[in-house]
């Protein structure tokens, strides 16, 4: 699989803080990635630092097997980062046609581009007239303009609406969906679990995970239980050879950790067996969020 | 090059203050040759501007290369707010990232100076060639073209000058700090003179290294040299003995200052995080 980037113990550090802290992995050709992390943990920074606006203090990153400099390697990277920036007095379409400039390719493709971000009949507009929303898919357009060996998105979705939000998403996934490599920095977990492959996890600058997400989520799952009878109920999960461990939460209910593939149909039946009556049963994997959390807590 | 011209150009045809800044400055470019060429008539006062001499060849280039380099202040609020607005629309960030290099950067930007100064130039030579055809006593090719250095030295004023501005603005970012800035550095230097002047005359030579004092020295003020024009027809005027000559030492600072802005500016971009 070819790689298209690769960080060697990368470091920034600002003053006394160390915003990123030797951070090392590997972009693979054709997987969507998505950089996790509370804000604040050095996503942007990182980003900063691959795409030639930040100086890093320390380690290196290499672009397409190293052997163009970065600002040409760029070229055959579409990038957004943070808000979306362009010329205010400019319509679109000039703003794309400069991106083309710098970019050295024909401004044959602006048309195309921004049809898939439905801003074509917008495209005469000045920027500055634009909204949030608008302003955003036309970096997205602006990022696509080259074919791009990757995509890389930092927090998208940031300040939109709910129905912004919705059409970057399905922008997002269409893009995906024709296998184009994708690096999508966000620290809304749904967003990442619903369109990546891989995550890497950095918090404080630190990674502390790197890999694919079903690895991340590599739990058998949980129960949520209720019962009247909840000692009896606690007593059976205390021998029971499939739990791992459970935890009493709110309104009673118990969450149940398992440590093997187990059934909700055959747990349901030893409770009934032991005459414990359920209220409640669900057999749930936890979400990446739950993960995430439990995976920076521990740290 | 062409590249990166291109992308200066086409960021400055597509901002409306920096056409509307760039369209006063070349009409009033104009004007100021217009109005020379208006005859005044207040009942027995009639007077002309152009039949004073000032449009004879070859003394018309010397003249209008050091007025019209007045003017150069509203470039310089155009190339200053073109740097500084990158920073503030954050578009220079957006250039880095889609794959513009900070040394291309800067040398884009210098490229677009280098166009202004290049416009007003051919536009001086053409304003001044045309007033000097049509008010100048003296019409012969040898004359016409002799003293062309003045237009060669307003080109490099312009260079140093716009060069500064440019370097303040990816100083300061902002561009009324810029322009405060370049107002300060003239009262510095207006300070450093009067001091050199009256408490430490050894220091004189320091004056010509200052960079807006530099510039100045390009071209020498034409007025004292139109009277001895005008007397020169009836006597020979041996003992005086100002230089209007555009001199090789002013040549030499004000392009090192040039270059030093320039290499000043790339190495700040580089040295910073955007």
């Amino acid at each position: 699989m070819k790689t298209i980037l690769k960080l060697k113990g990368l470091t920034k550090k600002f003053g006394s803080l160390t915003a990123v802290n030797a951070l090392s992995f590997n972009i693979q050709k054709g997987n969507v990635y998505g950089i996790l992390g509370p804000n604040g943990s050095g996503k942007s920074t990182t980003l900063g630092m691959v795409l030639n606006v930040v100086n890093p203090t320390s380690g290196s990153f290499e672009w397409f097997d190293g052997n163009m400099t970065t600002h040409n390697a760029l070229k055959k990277v579409g990038a957004i980062i943070e808000s979306p920036n362009f010329y205010p007095s400019m319509s679109a379409e000039d703003n794309l046609k400069l991106v083309c400039k710098i970019k050295e390719v024909d401004s044959s493709k602006i048309d195309h581009v921004l049809d898939i971000v439905n801003l074509k009949d917008r495209k005469k507009d000045h920027f500055k007239s634009y909204s949030l929303g608008m302003k955003q898919r036309l970096a997205i357009a602006s990022a696509l303009l080259n074919d791009p060996e990757i995509l890389i998105l930092d927090e998208p979705t940031n300040g939109l609406d709910p129905q912004g939000i919705h059409q970057i998403r399905e922008i997002i996934k269409r893009i995906a969906a024709d296998g184009m490599t994708i690096l999508l920095a966000s620290h809304l977990l749904d967003e990442v679990e619903k369109v990546c492959s891989h995550v890497i996890v950095i918090r404080n600058g630190v990674k502390l995970y790197a890999g694919p997400v079903d690895e991340l989520n590599a739990t058998h799952g949980f129960f949520e239980l209720k019962s009247e009878d909840k000692e009896a109920l606690k007593q059976l999960l205390d021998t029971h050879e499939a739990i791992e461990s459970y935890d009493e939460e709110e309104n009673d209910l118990i969450k149940a950790i398992l440590s093997q593939p187990y059934e909700a149909k055959a747990l349901n039946k030893e409770c009934f067996e032991n005459q414990i009556l359920l209220t409640h049963l669900v057999k749930r994997k936890e979400t990446l969020e739950e993960q995430f959390l439990k995976l920076t807590k521990n740290q | 090059m062409k590249r990166l011209f291109l992308i200066e150009f086409h960021k400055l045809k597509n901002n409306r203050a920096a056409k509307v800044l760039s369209l006063i400055y070349f009409i009033l470019f104009s004007a100021i040759a217009l109005f020379a060429s208006i005859r005044f008539n207040f009942g027995s006062i009639d007077f002309r501007l152009a039949d004073q001499g000032i449009f004879n060849f070859p003394y018309i280039w010397h003249f209008n290369a050091y007025i019209v380099a007045f003017l150069k202040l509203f470039l310089a609020v155009v190339i200053v707010s073109m740097v500084s607005s990158e920073y503030t629309n954050r578009t220079l960030k957006q250039n880095l990232i889609d794959g513009l290099s900070k040394k291309e950067f800067i040398l884009s930007k210098f490229y677009g100076v280098l166009g202004f100064a290049l416009a007003s130039t051919l536009l001086l030579f053409i304003v001044s060639l045309i007033l000097g055809l049509i008010f100048s006593d003296y019409n012969e090719v040898g004359i016409i073209f002799s003293d062309l250095e003045y237009i060669f030295a307003y080109f490099l004023k312009l260079i140093g000058f716009f060069s500064m501005c440019l370097f303040f603005g990816i100083l300061l970012r902002r561009s009324a700090f810029a322009l405060g800035f370049l107002f300060l550095l003239w009262i510095f230097e207006g300070i450093v003179q009067l001091f050199v002047k009256f408490q430490a005359e050894s220091l004189e030579f320091i004056v010509n290294f200052l960079p807006l004092q530099s510039m100045g020295n390009l071209i020498i003020e034409p007025f004292s040299r139109l009277g001895i024009i005008k007397s020169a027809a009836t006597q020979l005027n041996s003992e005086f003995e100002k230089s209007y000559d555009v001199e090789w030492s002013a040549i030499l600072i004000v392009m090192a200052w040039s270059f030093i802005f320039i290499f000043s500016s790339w190495k700040l971009l580089q040295k910073r995080d955007l």
